[in-house]
């Protein structure tokens, strides 16, 4: 088989890992805001879907090329994608991007694979960090009319095949299909490497190439919110009651055996 | 055009019996259809449906479409694609649920994305706005660190439904419904997916989502030996199982199928211990429903600490064996 071509599916996303206190809804915007000190991430499982994508170049060659939908992407937070190994980075940013759905995103997503063209694998995150939807990647499938396999743990190309290991309950198992295909990676396939001197230094010097929807031939009905087809109507945070009793002792083990004598006094056990 | 009406649940199967989260649908359909005095159908789809059909007529459903096919041995979603597609333009709901279990979480994106309508994975609420009759589908976001209200006034409005989050009705064997079997032709040379082989990883022991208590460490556990030993006697005094957050799952300490939270399995036991989990918001998605959430964690600031009711601040070491042997005394006397 010649070159494999991948497309991998990244998304900027606040740090989905900060303090949960530090998640505020601003309810007059309807959107979720986080002190400036926590800086953006490319999302966790679009990570680890780029990942997949680096272990098969190491090992049979080809070309990964990054794909992002947002609007004033952080270029330090993107471009990590090139430092750890990817060759192309494409972003689609405009304010007409903005609060896209998973309908919206799948669709503008779908339309510049079509324009880039040439793919043989396309990798998602198998959830976004944020909205937690878990619908992109097989939308993008269903689109481009062509298979999806979710919750890849290892994902391996083999005369023009990919063979995947999908988590099922209880296990995993060992699915064939054949090219083009989109793949979504769940955690266990393991961690983005992390970017070594000279892949940061190449990737300060490559520029992005930036679409917008024009450039894909979309016209602004088609994205972004007027794109979407689910409403979000409302943003909230539930209301938690919890109080802790902490339990204390002259030691841990003292302490521990405390919890045990309060868990019966409570009637807990 | 014909209008959309009533509610269609796409149901699972375990061993030719409804799963427990189709029951959980068929409660919550059977309250939405109500208040929307339509009916509540449930589609159940595999090689054999074995008694399942009258399960679901016995948990709340008006109409079962029963489909036997060979080609869904397997559970393919290219194939139970192919029959959700079919039974939503046959019966033209104006909302089809399904669990977001593996299975629904594969299949529900396919199927709205082929209808080109809406879709809201990981509901936990759902409601009909008394003057649109839409579906108010409440999920959380950002990991659970808020909720959202979607909408969507594309139908058929579809929706996966977080285990757990609903509760089933009684089962009542004198209720009364329709079996329909019936027949979809499945094209089997669209499923490009090929099942080279399936491979178990045994968990022994109680069974997670059915445990009365789960024992669950995290990447502060440090290593696989602690799961079988330390975690396992305090599980054991418990009659509980041994469960675990993303970390530990990630590194091979434990089987992926003991990875608790918004992306593994949803528990609800009367008594969860979290022991060396720092209490993300992903994680406590998956046990906020316990009952009674006890956490020891060596930092005084973690965030567990804010989810749990009985907390120790200690290493785990020390704590666990003397909390396991005062108790084994306790349970004992
Ligand atoms: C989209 C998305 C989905 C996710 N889904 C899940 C999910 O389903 N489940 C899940 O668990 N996570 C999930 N995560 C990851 C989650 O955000 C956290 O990273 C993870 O839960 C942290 O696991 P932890 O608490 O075990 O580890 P850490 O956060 O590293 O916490 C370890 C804790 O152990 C304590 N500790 C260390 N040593 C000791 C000791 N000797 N004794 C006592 N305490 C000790 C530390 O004080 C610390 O609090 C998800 C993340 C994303 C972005």
């Amino acid at each position: 088989m010649s070159e494999i071509n991948m497309i991998v599916c990244c998304k900027q996303v606040p740090d989905p890992e900060a303090p949960p206190s530090a998640f505020k809804v601003d309810t007059a915007a309807n959107s979720v805001t986080l002190p400036p000190d926590i800086k953006p991430v490319i999302g966790q499982y679009d990570e680890f879907a780029l990942e997949a994508a680096l272990r098969i170049k190491d090992k049979a060659g080809g070309k990964v090329t990054v794909l992002s939908l947002g609007n004033k992407l952080v270029r330090d937070v993107i471009k990590k994608a090139l430092a750890v190994g990817g060759d192309e980075l494409v972003l689609l940013e405009d304010d007409a991007f903005e609060q896209s759905d998973s309908w919206s995103t799948a669709y503008a997503l779908a339309t510049a694979i079509e324009k880039i063209g040439t793919y043989d694998l396309i990798l998602c995150g198998r959830q976004s960090s944020d909205w937690d939807a878990g619908q992109v990647g097989t939308g993008i499938a269903q689109l481009l009319g062509v298979p999806a396999v979710t919750l890849a743990r290892k994902v391996e190309i083999d005369s023009g095949k990919a063979i995947i290991e999908q988590v099922i309950p209880d296990g995993y198992q060992v699915v064939e299909v054949g090219l083009p295909a989109v793949v979504t990676v769940t955690s266990e396939l393991g961690n983005l490497r992390y970017a070594v001197l000279r892949g940061i230094m190449a990737a300060a010097k490559k520029q992005p190439t930036v679409w917008k929807p024009s450039d894909l031939g979309l016209d602004s009905s088609q994205v972004g919110a007027a794109g979407r087809h689910t409403k979000l109507v409302r943003l909230f945070q539930p209301v938690k009651e919890a109080k802790c009793e902490i339990v204390e002792g002259d030691s841990a083990a003292e302490a521990g055996a405390n919890l045990a004598l309060r868990l019966r006094q409570a009637k807990i056990l | 055009m014909t209008e959309n009406k009533g509610v269609l649940i796409y149901g699972e199967l375990v061993s030719g019996r409804l799963s427990s989260t189709t029951t959980e649908l068929l409660g919550c359909g059977r309250r939405l259809a109500d208040q929307l005095k339509e009916d509540l159908c449930c589609v159940l789809a595999s090689d054999a449906v074995g008694e399942a059909p009258g399960q679901a007529i016995a948990f709340g459903a008006d109409r079962v479409y029963a489909v036997e096919d060979s080609a869904l041995k397997e559970d393919q979603a290219d194939a139970h694609v192919q029959v959700a597609e079919k039974m939503a333009s046959e019966a033209s709901p104006r909302i089809i649920l399904m669990g977001q279990t593996p299975t629904g979480r594969d299949l529900a994106p396919r199927l709205a994305f082929r209808l080109k309508t809406g879709l809201s994975t990981d509901c936990i609420d759902l409601a009909i706005d008394p003057e649109t009759k839409l579906l108010q589908q409440t999920k959380p976001v950002y990991g659970g660190n808020a909720h959202a209200l979607f909408t969507c006034d594309i139908m058929p409005q579809i929706v996966t439904v977080r285990a757990k989050a609903m509760t089933p009705l009684e089962g009542d064997d004198s209720r009364e419904g329709d079996v329909i079997p019936t027949t979809v032709d499945i094209d089997t040379s669209v499923i490009r997916v090929r099942i080279v082989e399936k491979i178990k990883e045994e968990v022994t022991g109680v069974k997670l989502e059915d445990a009365p208590a789960i024992v669950s460490g995290g990447r502060g556990i440090g290593g696989p030996e602690p799961f079988k030993t330390t975690l396992k006697e305090l599980a054991d005094v418990l009659h509980g199982a041994v469960g675990a957050s993303r970390p530990p799952a990630d590194n091979g300490w434990v089987p992926e199928a003991m990875h608790i939270g918004l992306t593994g399995k949803i528990v609800a036991p009367d008594i969860y211990v979290s022991v060396a989990i720092s209490g993300a918001s992903q994680h406590i998605a998956g046990c906020s429903g316990s009952k009674t959430m006890i956490a020891v964690n060596k930092d005084p600031d973690a965030n567990i600490f804010r989810e749990a009711s009985f907390g120790v601040v200690g290493r785990y070491e020390e704590v666990l064996p003397a909390l396991t042997k005062k108790l084994n005394e306790l349970l004992a006397g």
